[in-house]
């Protein structure tokens, strides 16, 4: 079980988060707009996430936090 | 209990980056902090910020930073490192800066064997001046000063830096990395980490060049950028060691 956070003011919606999500749960908002005026992405269905984060990996500013359970 | 698994790295300030939407230099400079981070060794690093889009590194990284004059970094970093060898001495340079104005900098620091890590970011562009041809933009390329496509018959060929280095008796340590996959940016991660290591055992000058993409400049956006750079800048600068004097110790490369 991972969770995934998101900066949102600091997303520029450059969208190549949604390019390398595996399980396709990451995507930029399409009716919400962040303070710098971009479409933040979002994640979809957070149940799905596998925490792999590809997708922190490839943002360019530092939006995504991913946090696991630790193993019992 | 909930671990903490990826997050924005100690050694990153936390302010929101003035890049363009989608550019690679944001990757880059969370690489950097990741292996400053990685080896512990924020307090006592200078990085040298280069002139271009980069410059503004000085704002970003939570070490100290100078700012040296356009293509001088190298230079500045030679000061550094002798005044303070026990100062992990970094540069941040674009491809305008280090293999244009700078490539005389470049070279003899490489040929002095230096022991200072450069990262060399090379995005085929000027960035900052609004997308004039660079030393290293692509044959049949469209910039602005190049509508048409470079002609390599008018304006000659692209500088390979990590292939023109390798010749360079006193170089360590030469990788050419790209950040079009998440793949290649852990590649990316492994060789600057190794850059940052080289100097902290003293092995000498390391260079990690970058291939990243210009959204704004290139006319593309972010994952079309990505795909322009892994489809014509990849097949031209081919990635892999280009030299490693202690290849053969453990923990070489590869």
């Amino acid at each position: 079980m991972a969770k995934i956070s998101f900066r949102e003011d600091r997303c520029k919606g450059c969208g190549l988060c949604t390019t390398v999500c595996p399980k396709k749960i990451v995507q930029l908002s399409r009716d919400r707009i962040n303070s710098k005026g971009y479409h933040p992405a979002e994640c979809i269905d957070e149940s799905a996430c596998i925490g792999c984060f590809s997708c922190g990996t490839i943002c360019p500013d530092c939006v995504i936090t991913i946090e696991r359970e630790a193993a019992k | 209990m909930a671990n903490t698994v990826f997050q924005k790295p100690h050694a990153l300030c936390d302010v929101p980056l003035h890049y363009c939407p989608g550019c690679t230099h944001g990757i880059i400079h969370r690489l950097v902090a990741e292996a400053i981070d990685a080896l512990g060794i924020e307090g006592r690093t200078v990085g040298v910020a280069s002139v271009g889009c980069s410059v503004f590194t000085y704002n970003y990284f939570e070490c100290d930073m100078v700012q040296a004059a356009h293509g001088r970094a190298p230079a500045v970093a030679t000061g550094l490192k002798r005044a303070e060898p026990n100062n992990i001495i970094f540069t941040y340079q674009g491809d305008g800066d280090l293999a244009a104005i700078g490539t005389a900098e470049t070279v003899h620091s490489a040929a002095r064997g230096e022991n200072i890590t450069i990262i060399f970011v090379n995005n085929a562009i000027y960035g900052m001046t609004g997308g004039q041809m660079a030393p290293t933009t692509l044959p049949g390329q469209v910039t602005q000063t190049t509508p048409y496509g470079r002609d390599p018959q008018y304006a000659g060929l692209p500088v390979k830096i990590c292939e023109m280095l390798s010749q360079v008796d006193g170089a360590t340590y030469l990788e050419r990395v790209a950040v079009d996959s998440v793949a290649h940016i852990n590649q990316a991660k492994r060789a600057i980490e190794k850059a940052f290591r080289n100097q902290v055992e003293g092995k000498g000058f390391s260079l990690v060049e970058v291939l990243s993409t210009c959204p704004t400049n290139w006319g593309k956006e972010p994952a079309a950028a990505m795909e322009w750079l892994r489809e014509n800048m990849i097949p031209y600068y081919p990635l892999g060691v280009y030299k490693d004097k202690y290849a053969d110790e453990k923990g070489g490369s590869k």
